[in-house]
């Protein structure tokens, strides 16, 4: 596909849209559908597209392999870090109430804990799906 | 009587329908890549089940209106179908697909050892090579 | 008017269903896979899943679509005849969705207000989840904070998929050269076909 001209300039239009898309929908997604796995997929798939139409070696100079999977493991951590944190406050694992400023309003808290939480699954979601793609992608021509 | 527990029930014999067919897809296609296929509308036949448990006829989705702030009469009316199988479902469709990614690298993994994805001969190759040990 | 759009849809699906079945050209069937997702993810939106919906669309016509056909570059996509008679598979998949019938006769009926699912944790979560969470999104309430370790596991799951697909895939090509066992198998299978490695 590099010689199409309507493609790459489609795809390149495109992109940007859909990464915004992706945030739009993940931190809209307390007030209307969405959320971090949504968010995750959206975003890997503007990368998937990118990498459709400009090859897999000029997406991974912006996107290394070695980033996305760092990403994979990250959201875990931070899914998991944020119920430590919780704990460390004096509650539940994964209490949200412990995170809120003002102890007579605990559903702040819980609105911090949600993004946060959120933020986790995007990442971990984002980067299993990219390196998914860029291994499968990558594999038919490292062989030959 | 009779067309009323049809009308009642007609959703989940269709979706075991769809079930079957990517259960039948399973189990008698040898293609490694058919079968995911089929293991996916097995799947998405199930999730489509349990949505249908959650629907309320004339209910909205789980979203609260007026962003919930009370709302008055018109907000105490309303019904909305039930959230709970919408969350799992949610985050099995995730789980789907990446389990998705785990079989189609099984299958990409054994056509590159045995130079094919077809069932049976896959299972020739394997007969063959005991025999020549 | 819903029960129409449900009917229409349905319809489509099982077409969908029957020519996933009857194709053999492996691309057509990764595109009709696709169609199948976003067929099913109208589907969700009418029974007001609009949550799923989007996920089906996103995911099952968006990105699992690019890792068949990832997928199917690497592994072909031709898929032979099916060499056995389908009378066994045919059987089986009968009495298996006949028993599966059976059982629905028992289920509440479908959308009915008064169904037991709909009276156990589901009133709280309707009722409560605004003054105790305070998001007017109930899906994302119950995934994020009331079910969270649900979701932490699941989330371990989707991360563990992805070790597994690297453990799979990230190595070198040496299966194809590698001695003794992998060079009998070569012979009997698309020889020649491996020049990698």
């Amino acid at each position: 596909m590099r010689e199409e001209v309507i493609i790459r300039v489609g795809a390149k239009f495109l992109a940007p849209f859909i990464i915004m898309f992706a945030l739009y929908v993940h931190f809209h997604g307390d007030y209307s559908p969405g959320g971090g796995f949504q968010a995750g997929v959206i975003l890997a798939a503007a990368f998937a597209l990118l990498a459709l139409v400009y090859g897999l070696e000029a997406v991974q100079k912006v996107l290394p392999l070695r980033f996305t999977r760092m990403c994979a493991a990250l959201g875990v951590l931070i899914f998991a870090g944020v119920g430590v944190v919780t704990m460390l406050l004096g509650h539940n694992y994964l209490g949200y109430n412990a995170l809120a400023s003002d102890p007579t309003h605990p559903e702040h808290g819980q609105h911090y804990g949600i993004l946060l939480v959120e933020l986790g699954v995007l990442v971990t979601v984002f980067g299993v799906m990219v390196t998914v793609f860029y291994l499968f992608a990558g594999r038919g021509r490292r062989g030959s | 009587m009779r067309l009323d527990f049809f009308v009642s029930q007609y959703n989940y014999w269709v979706v075991i329908f769809l079930m079957m067919v990517g259960f039948y897809i399973l189990i008698s296609r040898g293609n490694l890549i058919k079968k995911i296929v089929g293991l996916n509308v097995f799947q998405t036949a199930v999730f489509m089940l349990y949505i249908s448990m959650g629907k309320i006829t004339g209910g909205t989705p789980p979203i609260l209106v007026d962003g919930g702030h009370g709302g008055g009469e018109a907000a105490e009316q309303v019904m909305y179908s039930n959230p709970l199988p919408h969350v799992l479902i949610l985050t099995a469709i995730v789980v789907g697909i990446a389990t998705t990614s785990v079989g189609l690298a099984l299958a990409v993994r054994i056509k590159e050892a045995y130079g094919t994805i077809e069932e049976d001969e896959i299972n020739r190759i394997e007969a063959e090579t005991e025999a020549g040990e | 008017m819903s029960i129409v759009v449900d009917i229409v849809l349905f319809t489509l699906l099982g077409a969908t269903g029957f020519a996933l079945l009857k194709i053999r050209n492996l691309f057509a069937v990764v595109m009709l896979a696709g169609i199948y997702s976003l067929l099913s993810a109208g589907l969700f939106t009418v029974m007001d899943a609009v949550d799923v919906a989007f996920t089906e669309a996103a995911v099952g016509a968006g990105i699992s679509t690019v890792l068949f056909l990832g997928a199917l570059a690497l592994a072909g996509h031709h898929e032979n005849r099916p060499g056995h008679t389908p009378l066994l598979p045919l059987v089986v998949v009968v009495v298996t969705g006949g028993v599966l019938v059976y059982g629905t006769m028992d289920m509440p009926g479908f959308g009915h207000p008064g169904n037991p699912v709909h009276h156990h944790v589901a009133d709280h979560y309707l009722e409560e989840s605004y003054d105790e969470i305070g998001i007017p999104n109930v899906v994302t309430s119950v995934l994020a904070s009331y079910r969270g370790y649900d979701t932490m596991g699941e989330t371990t799951v989707v991360f563990a998929a992805a070790v597994g697909v690297m453990l799979l895939l990230s190595g070198a090509r040496r299966a194809r050269s590698r001695a003794s066992p992998g060079e009998g198998r070569d012979t009997g299978g698309g020889a020649g076909k491996g020049d990698a490695g």
